[in-house]
């Protein structure tokens, strides 16, 4: 059976891991899943670890009530593997992430389904 | 990481042709702002029915329809049952709040081939009255058109994509709040001239930056209204256009460009797919941002302005929140923005672009009473759609621009 590029990365994810997709022919990474490298046309990517390596791109906090749960990050993170991905920042306050932070991934669960969360990286190289 | 695609099409050598072969020939808006008691087919019925009626013409002259909805995945159909109508030419391209303006290329190529003689372009929504099914319908639209690597992350969509973009644009740039906040004061005092617009209450940069937070750096000041509202325009040949009583406005060239749905397959948050339609559509039109008198560009939030203005030319990269600074895009200003007060201040019932095309033609016609500006030959109107993900450019021009 053959699983979409989304249904795979969300299985990798639930087991606990952050995967990419990798194109055999042009040699780039690929993000967001998909069925064809995006950069040549190439099919099939393979899957493959994700280092979890990132420098925030851009970042808002959103507004939300207190009693709601408050003020939360979203941001883009752009992957040292050369992807882009929407994720949040979370352990530390949401004003406090900024552009050109260096953020490490890690893989948290909310009703059963993984997703892909980053902290500040505490090693990794300078901001 | 930021590879801006960039188009191989040469607008001038094939699209030139279509140049003002097509004009618009009637125009009109109903119901904008508030309509209680109405529906999303009441108000674009009503608006029809009063563009066909501007345009001198009648409803079974109407042989082609160019129409969307935020909602219905199939609103030609209804739309053709309700205006009774039976047309040969049928638009029901859906890329957002840009559609309207994006209708305009493939109609003019239809006319010009004598598929049909007249299109209807036309939208209504009831956005901001009906109350029902609106929690439903953003629930139904993300089964219907999901974006799973974007929702789990709560992004509040579409603000959040645009603060993101905001966010990045003050980074690279040096943008300030305060520019941002330029933006919203010049639409509202445009507004202010305007007696269609919803909003018309005085509006300061201290107002914009004290208000609500939504998301940073954009508050709810920075955000366009939720209204009704409904527009419509018809187009015909240029020939047609000349008999018909109003003063026909015709369309110099338009292009459209998509490079991304979500905002995080967006290459570069600073550069817009604008870059491409907008020379694309001045290519064909050959014409550049300097011979225009008035941009009307699609303010769904504040950043839009400064990044529309960029990208078609008004100034270059990163220098936008400079040229809106002090009052640059108000009235008065070095350049007439949104004269009807945009998105931001007029009216934005689901979308926006066909108001921004009904803005241009009435001040090309000379028909805006106090806001009416002195110069007016020449008008670029731009749209944007989902969260900065299609972007269509249209220039249109008066008699003497032909
Ligand atoms: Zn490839």
């Amino acid at each position: 059976m053959h699983l979409s590029a989304q249904t795979h990365y969300q299985a990798e994810l639930d087991a606990g891991r952050f995967c990419l997709q990798h194109c055999p022919q042009c040699q780039n990474h690929v993000f967001t899943p998909r069925e064809l490298c995006p950069h040549c046309g190439a099919s099939p990517l393979r899957w493959v670890r994700a280092s979890g390596l990132g420098t925030v791109y851009s970042a808002t906090t959103i507004a939300r009530k207190a009693d709601a749960g408050g003020n939360y990050n979203v941001a883009l993170i752009d992957l040292d593997e050369g992807v882009r991905m929407m994720s949040r920042v979370e352990g530390v306050a949401p004003e406090a992430v900024h552009i050109g932070q260096r953020v490490q991934a890690h893989v948290a669960h909310k009703d059963g389904r993984g997703l892909v969360l980053f902290q500040p990286a505490v090693q990794g190289g300078a901001e | 990481m930021s590879r801006v695609p960039q188009s191989h099409l040469d607008a001038a050598a094939v699209n030139r042709p279509l140049r003002g072969r097509v004009a618009i020939a009637g125009a009109a808006t109903y119901g904008c702002g508030e309509a209680p008691g109405m529906d999303d087919m009441t108000l674009l019925v009503r608006a029809a029915h009063a563009a066909v009626a501007d345009a001198g013409l009648t409803m079974q002259d109407i042989d082609g329809l160019a129409t969307c909805s935020v909602n219905a995945s199939m609103w030609t159909m209804p739309v053709i049952e309700h205006l009774g109508i039976n047309p040969t030419y049928v638009d029901g391209t859906m890329i957002g709040g840009s559609s309207f303006i994006a209708h305009l290329l493939p109609a003019m190529r239809a006319l010009e081939a004598g598929q049909c003689k007249a299109v209807l372009v036309c939208y209504g929504s009831a956005q901001r009255s009906a109350t029902f099914g609106r929690k439903e319908g953003v629930a139904a639209r993300r089964f219907l058109d999901p974006q799973p690597y974007e929702h789990p992350y709560e992004p509040v969509l579409p603000v959040a994509a645009y603060a993101l973009a905001a966010a990045r644009h003050m980074h690279e740039f040096g943008t300030t709040r305060e520019q941002l906040a330029e933006v919203a004061v010049a639409a509202r005092a445009w507004a202010q001239k305007n007696p269609e617009a919803f909003m018309r209450d005085p509006l300061t940069i201290e107002d914009v930056l004290s208000a609500r937070p939504i998301a940073s750096p954009l508050g709810v000041r920075d955000c366009c209204l939720v209204t009704d509202g409904g527009g419509a325009i018809v187009l015909t040949r240029a020939e047609r256009a000349r008999d018909l009583p109003r003063p026909p406005v015709y369309v110099l060239g338009n292009a459209t460009a998509i490079w991304n749905r979500q905002i995080s397959c967006m290459p570069d948050l600073t550069t817009t797919a604008a870059a491409q339609s907008g020379a694309q559509a001045f290519a064909m039109a050959g014409l550049k941002a300097a011979d225009m008198d008035m941009a009307q560009v699609y303010d769904a939030f504040t950043i839009n302005t400064i990044l529309f203005l960029e990208d078609l030319g008004f100034c270059a990269k990163g220098e936008g929140g400079a040229f809106v600074a002090a009052g640059g895009i108000a009235p008065g200003g070095r350049l007439a923005v949104n004269t009807n007060g945009g998105g931001l201040s007029c009216v934005h019932p689901g979308m926006y672009g066909i108001f921004a095309l009904i803005e241009a033609v009435r001040q090309l016609r000379g028909e805006t009473g106090a806001r009416q500006l002195s110069k007016h030959r020449t008008a670029v109107v731009h749209g944007n759609g989902g969260t900065l993900s299609s972007q269509s450019t249209a220039v249109l021009g008066t008699a003497e621009t032909l």
